[in-house]
């Protein structure tokens, strides 16, 4: 199979076109103050590492009252100040139009000119971008809790709290006004055990009024450790359904890839019919939709690696070494002046209930730098007429047989019918005739 | 995961009859009875087994690549799998040749080859040919007291992930789907129980699965994530087609068992202290050089392949 650069280079139209993420799960989960039911279907992480050295920032989708709005992520040491920062949402904007799945467009030349497959018109177009007091301290440590720490950064009040006993974390958090999850203290048990600190965050209001934003902006934090993994089961505690988590990890070295789930890629390269063009979105959608629900909601799929420094063909323009600086690629200088390192980013997608992702996800380096990406084709006919010369009439026919199989390979991949994709294809249905259609053809409609 | 080498070796020592009756009942036989001919020829048992236990493991590790291939994604391209085999019995041929071996065949080179192609990925083709000769190689030359030291698959994956460029293990690849596990369970047992050295594995599987139920106790997690780690693929492939390689391992049950406790107690401290990936590859070698000190404190009788050519 020629590979994805070749394919590109030999490609003459292209248009892309950017799928915005449906949203995306977190590593914490949201805790109410109020009777407001609060959702944390998706999220968008950004795992930067290299060594034991860390940079995570976490995007979520909440949508509900700013108010209402927690965060608890186990982290694993007190983290100073300094090591915590409020990012750029535009940053995850930027990446997901980088990494987004996409969709390629060629245009059949006249088969009356002797012309090599070349392909004309270049159409690019980017869719993209898309303070306690004493009293309360001796409570605290009767507990078993104690506040390691307590900043203000943007629109966040953050507090880092340390735990021998995950009863009296929940009962903390509970007398603090925070609405648990039922379960939480099951859920923390194992993190407290492991002597895992605990990163709370939720709005500061006056903050958050003062930034004018109608979305909460992501956390990041930077630190080391040992661990090269994402806490995700404390984000199903208050999951109603499957949830969608993407993970961008930037690394130097290759391709990522989870140690204790399968991580497979999706069908690539496939040749859909072109009336996809008009509602990619949604034909992705259902693609991810039965490939995860065929993978019984247990696997873990690659949408994108590649090396960022260049793409082919690109779905938004690479990041800037300032802009990669601040997903926390700690390792690019921002003025390029030094030798560039490489930054390789892996784009993981999976869907998961607390029962098919009983561990939190461990993942490795591997070093595999294949480019893979996501990629879907279509083909125009040439817009002739079949009488415009000899050869016209048997590329007609071939067209016919072209877009039967676009047919079959969209309704394998998304599970639809097939007859309905062909009737919009103005294709005549491919059901089979039922037994006395087959003996008596006659009375066959 | 990998493999059984094999090599014929110097010290042949013909099993007891008693044991040998044993050892020819099998719980389960794929093969429907060979043809009177191979019976006395000594090809096959009675029940209708190849004798060297050798061929029903290459048979299996066979259907494992191909279901790996064509079900499960691997990322593994036929030139890789060609190369690896090529380098491989041609690496197993010149030194038969330059040390004039005679009792030596190709089997165990065979089996090192379908382990390394299950186990080893690589993002350039000659990774797995360099590792296939390296492997097979260290098996003429890494001997003590006659014994090839390292399981051959296991020192090809570890010197290919270590030192070569582009290559990596990816122990998620086969999933945790019960049923799948529960093949291998069945298919591993035959083999090991072929190759008479099945209490490791078990010893292995209780010692690993033990330490991982202490720690889930300890950390008060839900049970699902024993079942996850008793469903892994890659464990129970290690279990059985690694670990209970009989020519690497010690001789005598006890120490066998011993050694099996140390394997899984390096795998866990390797990735519940380290926290590093691929622990029970890397445990295994990290043991290896305790097999002749427990060769040595608890001698036995060597094992040798029933059905490997005589002297």
């Amino acid at each position: 199979m020629p590979t994805p650069k070749t394919c590109a280079r030999a490609l003459a139209a292209i248009l892309l076109v950017i799928l915005a993420t449906d949203a995306a799960p977190f590593c914490g989960f949201f805790v109410g103050k109020a009777d407001t039911t609060l959702y944390n279907k998706a999220s968008q992480v950004i795992l930067v590492r290299d060594g034991n050295r860390t940079v995570i920032s976490m995007l979520n989708d909440y949508r509900g009252e700013p108010a209402h709005f927690a965060l608890v992520v186990p982290v694993p040491q007190v983290l100073e100040r300094s090591q915590i920062r409020v990012g750029d949402r535009r940053i995850f904007e930027r990446i997901d139009a980088f990494t987004a799945p996409r969709l390629a467009e060629y245009f059949d030349p006249n088969p009356c000119e002797r012309a090599d497959r070349q392909v004309r018109d270049l159409l690019a177009r980017n869719a993209a971008a898309p303070a306690a007091t004493p009293a309360a301290k001796r409570k605290d440590q009767a507990l078993g809790v104690t506040v390691e720490a307590r900043y203000t950064i943007g629109e966040y009040d953050i507090a880092i709290l340390s735990a021998t006993e995950s009863n009296g974390l929940e009962t903390w958090l509970l007398r603090n006004g925070y609405r648990i999850p039922k379960g939480a203290s099951s859920a923390l048990r194992p993190y407290v055990r492991q002597n895992l600190k605990f990163f709370v965050a939720r709005v500061n209001l006056a903050e958050h009024a003062k930034s004018g934003h109608a979305w909460l902006s992501p956390l990041q934090f930077a630190f080391e450790s040992e661990k090269f993994m994402l806490p995700v089961r404390l984000g199903m505690l208050n999951a109603d359904g499957p949830q969608d988590l993407v993970v961008y990890a930037l690394t130097q070295r290759g391709r990522v890839e989870t140690t204790n789930y399968r991580t497979v890629r999706l069908p690539t390269d496939a040749e859909l019919p072109v009336h996809v063009r008009d509602d990619f979105g949604a034909v992705y959608r259902a693609l991810f939709d039965e490939q995860a629900r065929r993978e019984d909601l247990r696997a873990v799929f690659t949408e994108y690696f590649w090396d960022m420094s260049w793409c082919d063909p690109c779905a938004g323009d690479p990041l800037t070494p300032a802009e990669l600086r601040d997903a926390g690629v700690f390792w690019v200088d921002p003025t390029g002046a030094r030798g560039a390192l490489p930054v390789m980013v892996t784009r993981l997608h999976l869907r998961y209930t607390p029962d098919t992702l009983p561990e939190d996800l461990a993942f490795q380096q591997t070093a595999d730098r294949q480019p893979y990406q996501a990629r879907y084709v279509l083909r125009h006919p040439w817009q002739g007429r079949p009488d415009a010369c000899p050869a016209a009439a048997g590329y007609f026919d071939e067209v016919r047989e072209r877009q039967g199989r676009e047919a079959s390979t969209l309704a394998a991949l998304t599970g639809w019918n097939v007859d309905r994709i062909r009737s919009r294809m103005a294709l005549p249905p491919v059901a089979a005739p039922r037994w006395w259609e087959s003996l008596w053809p006659a009375t066959a409609p | 995961m990998v493999g059984i080498a094999l090599a014929g070796d110097r010290a042949v020592t013909p099993l007891p009859p008693a044991k040998a009756a044993r050892d020819n009942v099998v719980p389960l036989h794929p093969v429907l009875p060979g043809p009177a001919a191979l019976r006395s020829a000594g090809l096959v048992t009675r029940l209708g087994l190849p004798r060297d236990a050798r061929l029903v493991q290459i048979a299996f590790l066979g259907i494992l690549l191909s279901f790996g291939v064509l079900i499960r994604d691997f990322t593994l391209q036929p030139v890789q799998m060609l190369l690896t085999f090529t380098a491989g019995l041609i690496t197993q041929a010149v030194w038969i040749a330059t040390l004039r071996l005679r009792r030596k065949g190709y089997l165990s080179a065979l089996v090192t080859c379908f382990g390394l192609s299950i186990l080893l990925r690589a993002d350039s083709v000659w990774v797995h040919p360099l590792a296939a000769c390296l492997a097979i190689s260290a098996k003429f030359a890494l001997r003590v007291h006659g014994k090839h030291l390292f399981n051959p698959a296991n020192l090809g994956v570890v010197v290919a992930t270590t030192l070569l460029p582009g290559a990596w293990i990816s122990p998620g690849q086969w999933g945790n789907a019960l049923a799948a596990a529960c093949w291998f369970v069945v298919l591993g047992g035959l083999v090991t129980g072929k190759a008479q050295r099945s209490d490791i594995a078990w010893a292995f599987l209780l010692s690993w699965l033990g330490v991982i139920a202490l720690r889930v106790a300890w950390l008060g997690q839900a049970w699902s994530v024993w079942w996850h780690q008793l469903g892994s693929g890659a464990l129970l492939l290690f279990a059985f087609f690694m670990i209970s390689d009989p020519m690497t391992i010690p001789d005598d049950r006890r120490a066998r068992i011993a050694y099996a406790l140390l394997v899984a107690l390096l795998a866990y401290a390797w990735q519940f202290v380290l926290y590093r990936p691929n622990a029970l590859v890397f445990a295994l070698f990290l043991a290896t050089p305790a097999v002749p000190l427990l060769d040595h404190l608890f001698p036995s009788r060597r094992f040798a392949w029933r059905g490997a050519r005589p002297a």
